[in-house]
């Protein structure tokens, strides 16, 4: 029951709540990640401009340089040397490029084939519904990461495999969100117009239900990027991802890892930086995106 | 009233049916009407009466549970029962077009209120784009929508909720339907704009020789609107004839049971009538008549064995009661088509 305190109180929270609320909302935007991720894509872009070695080709005499700052470091290796007298940096501003692109792409792949699936699930329903979601299931059954080294192993390494690797491993979360905000979407009275309207089932597909799941899709994707790129560098790390010439962020980490015992912390501490830098960033952004793009949410 | 009508249904059936047979539910049972070109139908019940899906029945878009299990739909001498799929495309939007429930929701919010009018134009007179945007700016002048040219080009969330029902409608209208069918179309606007919209339909029917189905609950919406009546009860048609019989001579006790239950100006003496009791449940129905449980006027017979389809106690009035034989049809109390 209302109260008559409660309706004099009422209207002096107003414009204070709106006044947080706004405040609130664009101290959210998170800066920091999307700086971070946007100086990992310049990087990658602008990787032959920015390195100052060739990161494939060390020399040996020049073997486990530390960085700089440490004693006998040298401002010729920033960050250092490798086992193989290859330049760390050089290798990180490569690898950001060998992360970027898997990560995008294979997110792209997932995203194309998951939600053209959960929109066929979805709005055709029956028997298509039935075959796409038990296949769903059972994949979802199947543990993401040796489903991937098992597929590795039979396509062989190379960047472009591993793209597609993470792509059939990951399309299952697509394919399961879609579809249900497709069964939601189905019922909205628009779509019942256009059926009513004389369209065919392709087009109310396309031109009704694909741009109002779109949001979905985009921070499914944010948020898979995270998940993808660690799968990318523990696919490196167990030598089933990106073949060794090739600076991977996670062939680094399983190259240098002999070299932590000894003491040559940089060979892992910098390629590990990176990726946890590039998956936090991915993640806060997806949340901030989640958050920004579901309109439920947005009404606070 | 020569020739044949635009529409004629002809023992219409459809049924829900769910558990593979053991439940059916009958929410359209043979059903028979008529519509003529340039006419108006009303078709009133009470919830789940089968009304809305009738109205689906005869756009063929009728969820995966519901069949049409019998009876024909003549339109423009073909029956739209045997058609296909593909065929049914053709003519829903274009011959036959529908207004929803809910016209606040039918718009896509993602689409500009042009590109949403274009759409069925498009779909079925494959004309340019160029063409069908400006049908669509003439369409919602048609439909008295202020500065088309700049509507044209917003979304529906710019526009009020009168607006974009009359938007909705442009769309019925776009291909110039010869029946247009609208489910409650007004439930979800206040008064003045009801009339308003109810108003501009009246327009575009009289310019355009369209035929209306009204499906609504709401008899004064019936009384300025339609020259046919048909009154649904459990799935069937109880009675049917031009607005001014069944209003002042109601054959059927559900229809008279109905029209008394509305509310009347200034009558202070008597308590509004209710009909007792509830709509019987249309997977279960009772062997009889499906009005006996209800009926003030029931007898064995009606409990035992369900009435004919039709009996005829006025020319183009039809009521489904075995009192109807016997009824003279001037013994009716009469009740004012105005005061509704």
């Amino acid at each position: 029951m209302t109260t008559p305190a409660d309706i004099i109180a009422l209207p002096s929270q107003p414009p204070r709540e709106r006044a947080r609320r706004r405040r609130i909302r664009i101290g959210d935007f998170p800066v920091i990640p999307t700086a971070i991720l946007l100086v990992i894509t310049l990087v990658a872009i602008f990787a032959n401009q920015l390195a100052p070695h060739n990161p494939e080709i060390g020399s040996l005499t020049m073997r486990f340089k530390p960085p700089f700052w440490q004693t006998g470091g040298s401002m010729k290796y920033l960050l250092g040397t490798d086992q193989l007298g290859r330049d760390v940096l050089s290798r990180l501003i490569f690898g950001a490029r060998v992360s970027m692109v898997v990560g995008i792409m294979a997110v792209l792949v997932a995203g194309v084939v998951g939600t053209m699936l959960g929109i066929l699930s979805g709005y055709l329903g029956g028997w298509v519904d039935q075959v796409i979601m038990r296949i769903t299931d059972t994949w979802l059954a199947l543990p993401a990461l040796t489903f991937a080294i098992f597929l590795a192993a039979i396509v062989g390494p190379s960047m472009w495999n591993i793209v597609i690797i993470l792509g059939v491993t990951y399309w299952t979360r697509y394919a399961r969100v879609i579809r249900g905000e497709v069964l939601s979407l189905r019922e909205r009275e628009f779509v019942r117009l256009a059926i009513v309207a004389g369209c065919s089932k392709w087009s109310i597909m396309a031109r009704h239900i694909l741009p109002n799941v779109i949001n979905s899709a985009i921070v499914l994707g944010s948020l898979m990027l995270g998940v993808v790129i660690i799968t990318e560098a523990t696919l490196s790390f167990l030598g089933v991802g990106v073949p060794p010439p090739q600076p991977a962020w996670g062939l680094m980490l399983s190259d240098g890892k002999q070299g932590l015992m000894v003491g040559y912390w940089w060979l892992t501490v910098f390629p590990g930086l990176c990726i946890m830098l590039m998956v936090l960033s991915a993640n806060l952004l997806g949340d901030w995106l989640r958050v920004k793009l579901d309109p439920q949410l947005r009404q606070l | 009233m020569a020739g044949e009508p635009l529409l004629r249904l002809d023992k219409l059936s459809t049924h829900y049916i769910a558990g593979g047979g053991l439940r059916v539910v009958r929410a359209v049972d043979e059903v028979s009407l008529t519509v003529n070109a340039g006419e108006t139908l009303g078709i009133v019940g009470e919830s789940g009466s089968g009304k809305s899906t009738l109205a689906l029945t005869m756009m063929r878009v009728l969820p995966m549970a519901a069949k049409i299990v019998g009876g024909h739909m003549w339109f423009e001498g073909e029956d739209l029962v045997q058609k296909t799929d593909a065929e049914m495309r053709e003519i829903r939007g274009k011959r036959i077009a529908m207004v929803l429930q809910d016209p606040m929701a039918s718009l896509n919010p993602l689409f500009t209120i042009g590109n949403q009018i274009a759409e069925p134009i498009q779909v079925h007179e494959k004309v340019s784009r160029a063409t069908a945007w400006e049908r669509a700016r003439a369409l919602l002048k048609a439909v008295r929508i202020p500065s088309p040219e700049t509507r044209v080009r917003q979304f529906p969330h710019e526009m009020s909720g009168g607006m974009r029902q009359r938007i909705v409608g442009a769309i019925g209208m776009s291909c110039e339907p010869r029946l247009l069918i609208a489910d409650e179309p007004t439930t979800s606007l206040d008064l003045t704009i009801q009339a308003q919209y109810l108003n501009l339909l009246r327009d575009l029917q009289r310019e355009h020789g369209l035929a209306l189905i009204f499906i609504t609950h709401n008899l004064g919406i019936v009384a300025k609107m339609c020259d046919q009546l048909a009154v649904m009860y459990a799935g069937r048609l109880v009675e049917s004839g031009p607005v001014s019989r069944v209003f002042n001579a109601p054959q059927h006790p559900y229809t008279k049971a109905l029209l008394n239950s509305i509310p009347r100006m200034g009558d202070r003496d008597h308590r509004l009538t209710a009909i007792a009791g509830q709509p019987p449940d249309l997977s279960a129905l009772p062997r009889g008549c499906a009005f006996a449980q209800r009926c003030p006027q029931a007898f064995d017979r009606c409990r035992a064995e369900a009435p004919p389809p039709v009996s005829y106690p006025a020319p183009g009035q039809t009521a489904r009661c075995w009192l109807v034989e016997d009824a003279p049809a001037e013994a009716v109390p009469v009740l004012a088509g105005a005061a509704v």
